[in-house]
């Protein structure tokens, strides 16, 4: 009994700084998905090339170098990041990326007979963008989040690399304490599966939520 | 010096010609991983793709939640596990072996979920005619179902290439001398990161863009019926 709790302990501690990172991330990068998204959608061309920058550097190239660059080589040109900041950065930068692209796909989906009625009832463009068309589109949306949500709690597992003291670190370091790997490593597996089963629980019961006020507010509008 | 070969640190662009070379080494080395790394997660998830359609829930049940575990819980998590636990059942592999199964290990969810959707795809008619002419699953697999289902997912396959090539960078945590270690290493030596780390960067995204025009490439000239596989 004791034994598990000496290694549960530190574990449980690390998954703390995991879940933390997990959500901060998840929130940033859905701040970034739409913004890049919908900036890949805009007609001004300074927005649209920026924000194709930005997707195509973010996937083109791996997270960990993305993380260590902020690190490591950021510093050196004079910009001193945290750790935690760092950490945080990447992974919200890269994970937007890829939201973006999931975000300009379901914007993209949606009929073009829904762009006209809105330019035909003569609704601003910005009018129809917010309560026409990204609500349609936002449906689309929450089957590809599920993925990319797990994606990213298992992507935290690289700041650990960056000397954050996440469930990674925390299974390394109980490593080190015990000299056992077996329990350790297995016990981290298990934690990491876990959380992802509640994040897929989770963006399951978002996306029937998200249906759900989506229906009702077209239900509405048709009165 | 890293493989024999010396760095000029005069200038930022003497240091990035010196070192190039060297993060060409590296470049190398991802390339190999990731092919090994892809090699066993086509065959690996096709099999167990295969095996979690088994009638027999002794088997389906334990591969489905092998695969469900894979794919979600971190490749890194999964690489420290092999290359630690591994070696107390007296299996020692090199840095590099144990990197590429674990990217198997971990694309094998993927492959064998895109396997799972090629194979649904196949009409059931295919299934019943292999049925009436009286054929074992065996052969019905090999020779209906498959050549019909790979063509329909090579493009999906050729997605988690890409994404696997990025994902060998991990693989630097394990000692394994690919292109972001390489560059690590050069940054540790000299305390200059800046450049390294952003060649390594720019070859990453080389790399996929190549990668990514070629699976399109692929993907356009794919035989619409079938590949036979004999």
């Amino acid at each position: 009994m004791e034994d598990l709790q000496q290694l549960l302990a530190p574990l449980l501690r690390g998954a703390v700084v995991t879940v933390q990172l997990a959500l901060m991330s998840m929130v940033f990068g859905a701040l970034l998905s739409f913004a890049a998204g919908i900036g890949k959608l805009s007609g001004n061309w300074v927005i649209r090339w920026l924000s194709i920058v930005y997707i195509e550097i973010f996937r083109g190239t791996s997270l960990l170098v993305q993380m260590f660059w902020l690190f490591f080589a950021l510093p050196l040109i004079g910009i001193s990041l945290p750790p935690y900041v760092a950490g945080v950065a990447a992974l919200s930068l890269n994970i937007g990326a890829y939201g973006a692209e999931v975000v300009r796909g379901a914007i993209q989906a949606v009929p073009v007979g829904q762009y006209e009625a809105a330019t035909a009832v003569n609704f601003s463009k910005r009018y129809a963008l917010w309560n026409v068309i990204l609500p349609q589109a936002l449906v689309e949306m929450m089957p590809p989040f599920g993925n990319l949500v797990v994606q990213n709690l298992k992507d935290t597992a690289l700041v650990s690399l960056i000397t954050l003291t996440d469930l990674t670190f925390a299974a390394q370091t109980v490593r080190n304490l015990t000299h056992e790997s077996i329990p350790a490593f297995t016990a981290t597996l298990v934690i990491y599966f876990l959380l992802a089963m509640i994040l897929v629980v989770g963006m399951r019961w978002l996306e029937r939520y998200v249906a759900r006020k989506v229906g009702v507010a077209q239900a509405r509008a048709r009165g | 010096m890293l493989f024999g070969i010396r760095w000029d640190t005069s200038t930022d662009l003497n240091f990035a010609i010196s070192i190039f070379p060297i993060l060409l080494r590296g470049l190398s080395i991802t390339l190999q991983a990731t092919a090994l790394g892809f090699a066993i997660a086509l065959v690996l998830g096709l099999i167990l793709a295969i095996l979690r359609m088994s009638p027999y829930r002794i088997i389906s049940w334990p591969v489905s939640f092998f695969l469900e575990f894979t794919r979600n819980t971190p490749l890194l998590v999964q690489l420290y596990f092999l290359y630690f636990v591994l070696p107390d059942f007296g299996i020692v592999f090199p840095a590099f072996l144990t990197g590429a199964i674990a990217l198997g290990l971990q694309y094998c969810g993927y492959t064998a979920e895109v396997y799972r959707a090629g194979i649904e795809a196949v009409p059931r008619g295919q299934w019943e005619a292999s049925r009436a002419l009286n054929m074992s699953a065996f052969l019905t697999f090999r020779d209906v179902i498959i050549p019909q289902a790979i063509p329909r997912v090579i493009p999906a396959l050729g997605n988690y290439l890409v994404s696997m090539l990025k994902d060998t960078a991990i693989l630097s945590a394990v000692t394994v001398m690919e292109m972001l270690n390489v560059a690590q290493i050069i940054g540790q030596r000299t305390f200059r990161y800046f450049v390294p780390l952003t060649m390594v960067g720019g070859m990453f995204l080389v790399m996929t863009i190549i990668s990514a025009g070629l699976v399109r490439f692929v993907e356009k000239r794919l035989p619409k019926e079938g590949i036979p596989l004999r």
